[in-house]
């Protein structure tokens, strides 16, 4: 490999690669890593994984095709991007199943070695897309992945079929050349990842670097490509996905409120990480169960909660089916618990791998009787963090369950989040009840469990072990005070308002709705209003529409229930109020019942985050200005 | 908790202010007043013990004891008191459940429970019937019941309920019955003692939707032809005069034999703590149902680790491997770069 022909590098301001191949391919490793080596740069990052549910469906097929989206660029980003600008893609089924993704003019990049025929039929391919014209108006390389690994491999003296399977870290060597990443961290992490296997980790390494050199020395390629640092605050940064960032985030909110953190739960995707990080950190005192099912799940985080733990049950939509009664029991019993949804979509099993925002009604009604329960959503997956912090919060403040939203995109999707300084979190006060807070009238002093603080309606939080507050508590209907079983139709009414009033009184000690508005609150024609991870899809369109010298204004809520005491008049201080959601309008329904605003919902429902391109699109359409028209995207730094 | 010595109490001191609301003549009445009395003498604190119920006539138990209660969900108190107990060593934490609630619509939380072994002492009010929803039949039921929702008689064959936790892997399995205080108090203290979970199955009378569903076997002149009681050690006999025992078969069953007629040598000894639960298991299928000699007494007692000591001891562990946790340095695990 002496003859490296000097060739320029060419300066980007951005990309969007996209490696696709099959589900056994290890397309989730070769993406990540990539993210990884490019955080470490200093690039902003944002990622998109998206696989099938099976495990292994049959290899070579479209149902089978696994692939991972990152955006990185030299500026701050919103989104994992749009169209990818190149695709890597390991087999026909893998090229087909993401060109439809790509912008003409993309470039694809093809394992050239598993377009045979038997593959391109497994494919649905009649005619072999490298030869035909249908990739014109790609720019497209074929490259030998598979047999120039295997030649790897060979030199090593491992078997062909063990050969094969590093493919991945050729294609992962030469995108690393294509934009002249550092090598060094991703030979590092090949060493200690596959330590103790050496043959592996040898051909993993070997592999690499043949597709480095191979994009060095081929000649194939022009040039490559440089994308700078991203200008950044100063601090420390690490790369967190949201179910990562949410379990920390747990953890963080345990030490803050000084409680023992008690997870119950059973697997679901795209939660089971969140109970598997969990699990690995037990040396922070953390206890897991691994429940028999989604009701001992919610059921042992009740118990834990009566005795004075911080009680959280991790789920998603399924999950958050069967948990609907002990929801119910929780509100009754008014203990702080916790309840984590990663939603996907559904109904049903639905698509269990992809994202969706479409549980909020369930989160907000799903229960019988009058049964108010706070929501949280996270933003995007490093808020993850905070979004656990803020339930926490809530749940130990005002002793209820709260009810936090993630979903599929938020879990799996990554970004660089800067990690903060543990003396600056917030500081959770929990104080539970030591001595009795009620005289009879024959002047002895009594506990009574319902007895609100005046300020939060919470009642006090004894728990056993506490000697002379013995008291019992359950589902059925209590006397407002004593806590005794009531079935007084009076003081029926009186409880279900005082269950009510302290949820709605949550808005009290939150932060009012942050309007981004440069002229001002109502400045703007239109108002597009977002909760949860359409954050960064409807920043980045909001960007985009005033690339364009035109004005929109942003809201985006962390809390559901209740709302920001301001967003009222907020809404109505705009003629068009647009509502994107990844669901068929939940949020905007809700607005629109609370605050008679006559809001518009714009409805995504593909199993995929929103579009930047589709934010702008509508609030193009909404001030009436010609969507033909060719913005100024590139400048909008999406 | 505390080094003060346990004070002393009376049945008095553990009865709640609220006024007990069973049919009159309800088996839960003497099962109430059996625990009430039994608990003074056990040297535990009422601020350290906890009564978690389902939903069922039975599970309104918490309510009428003056120590700490949750009368919580259909099915779901094993569940709970499992989160409760894995987060409180420190308490003596009982379930009470219902046949319907611990075995129909709870009977998956029952099972894990038994299965993980867990701290908990499970009590079983076994009345065969749907008491609280007036008088459907239960899992417990026998074949044919004609009750209001199987008005031709019911076709299902009921659990048994010693057996299902011997098959869950219960590592204490005990049965009494409502009529017999001083058997339900020695059962009881039996179960409390015993680290992990333990089930006491109790037959209760519903006088008013199933009266006299035992009165086969626990009529007073009944008991002593049809109760075997089992005694750890001992032969196992019953009858008059300890007339009759079970034997080992030469086909490898369990029978009921004339003692005169098999002789003393061929009973059959009880051993509680035997690893393997098959004898036990025999021994529960011994009668079909309440109207033939049936066993009561404890079917099993043997030792295995206790969930959530294993729990508190991986977290020790993991404290003594990484030291205790360290918010900062979680942050920073999955690698970081700086930003000057
Ligand atoms: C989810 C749910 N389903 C049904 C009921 C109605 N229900 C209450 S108690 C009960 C059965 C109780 O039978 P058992 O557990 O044997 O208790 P018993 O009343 O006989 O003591 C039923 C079906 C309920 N409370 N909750
Ligand atoms: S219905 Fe039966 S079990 Fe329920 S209280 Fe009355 S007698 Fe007891
Ligand atoms: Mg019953």
């Amino acid at each position: 490999m002496s003859t490296v022909i000097p060739r320029q590098t060419k300066e980007l301001d951005r990309v969007v690669v996209r490696f696709a191949g099959d589900s056994g391919d290890g397309m989730q490793l070769t993406g990540s890593q990539f993210t990884t080596v490019s955080s470490l740069f200093g690039n902003d990052t944002a990622t998109l994984p998206d696989f099938p549910a099976e495990i292994r469906a049959p290899a070579g097929t479209l149902a089978g095709v696994s692939a991972f989206q990152v955006h990185i660029s030299d500026h701050d980003i919103l989104t994992p991007g749009d169209a990818p600008n190149v695709l890597v893609a390991m087999n026909p089924a893998a090229l087909r199943a993401n060109i439809g993704l790509m912008d003409a003019g993309g470039t694809v990049i093809v394992n050239v070695d598993a377009f045979d025929e038997r593959s391109l039929e497994k494919a649905g391919y009649t005619a072999n897309p490298l030869v035909d014209d249908s990739l014109t108006g790609y720019t497209v390389y074929e490259v030998p992945m598979t047999s120039l690994t295997m030649e790897v491999g060979k030199q090593v003296g491992v078997k062909p079929r063990d050969a094969e399977r590093s493919k991945n870290f050729f294609a992962l060597g030469l995108v690393s050349w294509l934009y002249s990443r550092p090598v060094e961290p991703t030979l590092e992490w090949i060493a200690t990842r596959f330590a103790g296997k050496d043959a592996v980790g040898e051909v993993n390494t070997k592999a690499f670097k043949a597709g480095y050199h191979f994009g060095e020395t081929a000649e194939l390629f022009e040039s490559n490509y440089q994308v700078r640092p991203a200008p950044a605050e100063v601090g420390t940064y690490t790369n967190v996905t949201g179910n990562t960032a949410l379990a920390w985030g747990l953890i963080a909110a345990a030490q803050l409120a000084k409680l023992p953190l008690f997870l119950g739960s059973y697997p679901i995707t795209p939660a089971s990480d969140i109970l598997h990080e969990l699990s690995k950190q037990k040396h922070f005192g953390v206890r897991t169960l691994q429940a028999e099912d989604e009701i001992a799940g919610i059921g042992s985080a009740i118990g834990a909660a009566f005795g004075g733990a911080l009680g959280v049950t991790t789920t998603s939509g399924p999950g958050l089916d069967l948990k609907s009664e002990s929801l119910g029991l929780a509100v009754n019993l008014e203990l702080p618990l916790v309840v984590v949804d990663v939603q996907r979509g559904g109904p049903s099993t639905g698509l269990p791998t992809k994202t969706e925002q479409s549980d909020l009604l369930h989160a907000m009604y799903g229960r019988h009787g009058e049964s108010p329960v706070p929501i949280v959503a996270a933003r995007t997956p490093a808020d993850c963090f905070d979004a656990a912090i803020e339930a926490v919060r809530i749940a130990v403040t005002y002793r209820t369950p709260v009810i936090l939203l993630s979903d599929g995109y938020l879990a799996n999707g990554s970004e660089p989040w800067r990690v903060p300084d543990v003396a600056d979190l917030p500081v959770i006060d929990v104080t539970f009840a030591t001595e009795p807070n009620h005289t009879a009238d024959d002047g002895s002093l009594e506990f009574w469990p319902y007895k609100r603080d005046p300020e939060t309606g919470a009642r006090p939080w004894a728990v056993p072990g506490t000697p002379g507050l013995e008291h019992r508590i359950g589902g059925l209907e209590k006397a407002h005070g004593s806590g005794n079983v009531s079935y007084d139709t009076g003081n029926h009414e009186r409880m279900s308002h005082e269950r009510a009033d302290k949820i709605a009184g949550i808005a009290k000690g939150i932060p009012a709705a942050e309007v981004d508005d440069p002229d001002g609150v109502g400045g703007a024609e239109v108002l597009l209003l977002g909760w949860g991870s359409t954050y960064g899809a409807i920043a980045a369109g909001v960007r985009r529409v005033r690339a364009r010298g035109l004005a929109v204004a942003h809201v985006h809520l962390v809390h559901l229930n209740p709302f920001p005491a301001n967003l009222g008049d907020v809404l109505r201080s705009y003629r068009t109020v647009l509502v994107p959601e990844t669901n068929l309008g939940q949020l905007v329904r809700l607005v629109r019942a609370e605050f008679l605003v006559d809001a518009q919902g714009i409805a995504k429902m593909q199993g995929l985050p929103f579009h930047a391109a589709e934010i702008e699109a509508a609030v193009l359409q909404a001030l009436g200005e010609d969507i033909a028209e060719p913005g100024n995207a590139e400048d909008a730094a999406i | 908790m505390t080094d003060v010595a346990v004070p002393n109490t009376t049945r008095k001191d553990w009865a709640s202010d609220q006024e007990v609301r069973w049919c009159p003549g309800c088996g839960d009445y003497s099962i109430l007043a059996a625990m009430q009395m039994l608990l003074p003498e056990l040297g535990v604190r009422r601020e350290n013990t906890v009564f978690v119920s389902g939903i069922g006539c039975a599970a309104r138990f918490p309510y009428y004891m003056s120590t700490y209660g949750m009368h919580s969900i259909h099915g779901r108190a094993p569940a709970i008191a499992t989160g409760l107990a894995v987060t409180r060593p420190d308490l003596d934490v009982w379930v009470v459940s219902g046949d319907g609630d611990a075995l129909s619509i709870g009977g998956n939380h029952l099972i894990h429970a038994m299965r993980r072994n867990v701290n908990l002492t499970i009590l079983l009010f076994n009345n065969q019937i749907y008491g609280l929803t007036k008088g459907q039949y239960s899992p417990t039921s026998e074949q044919g019941k004609v009750t209001k929702s199987t008005p031709f008689g019911s076709l299902e064959a009921p659990f048994n309920p010693v057996s299902v936790a011997l098959g869950a892997e219960a590592s204490f399995v005990a049965r009494t019955h409502d009529m017999d205080r001083k058997h339900m108090q020695e059962m009881f203290r039996r179960a409390h003692e015993h680290r992990g979970a333990a089930l006491v199955e109790i037959y209760q009378n519903c006088n008013v939707f199933n009266d006299g569903a035992f009165s086969q076997i626990l009529g007073r002149d009944q008991r002593s032809e049809m109760l075997i009681p089992l005694e750890h050690g001992q032969p196992i006999r019953f009858g008059a005069d300890g007339g009759r025992g079970v034997a080992m078969s030469s086909e490898g069953h369990l029978q009921l034999v004339d003692v005169a007629e098999a002789g003393e040598a061929a009973l059959l000894v009880h051993d509680e703590t035997r690893e393997d639960p098959g004898l036990a298991f025999a021994l529960s299928r011994l009668a079909r149902g309440p109207f033939e000699p049936t066993p009561i007494g404890v079917f099993r007692d043997v030792v295995r680790p206790e969930y959530g000591a294993g729990m508190a001891q991986q977290i020790l562990d993991a404290q003594e491997r990484k030291g205790p946790g360290d918010l900062a340095t979680l942050l920073a695990s999955g690698g970081t770069w700086t930003v000057s």
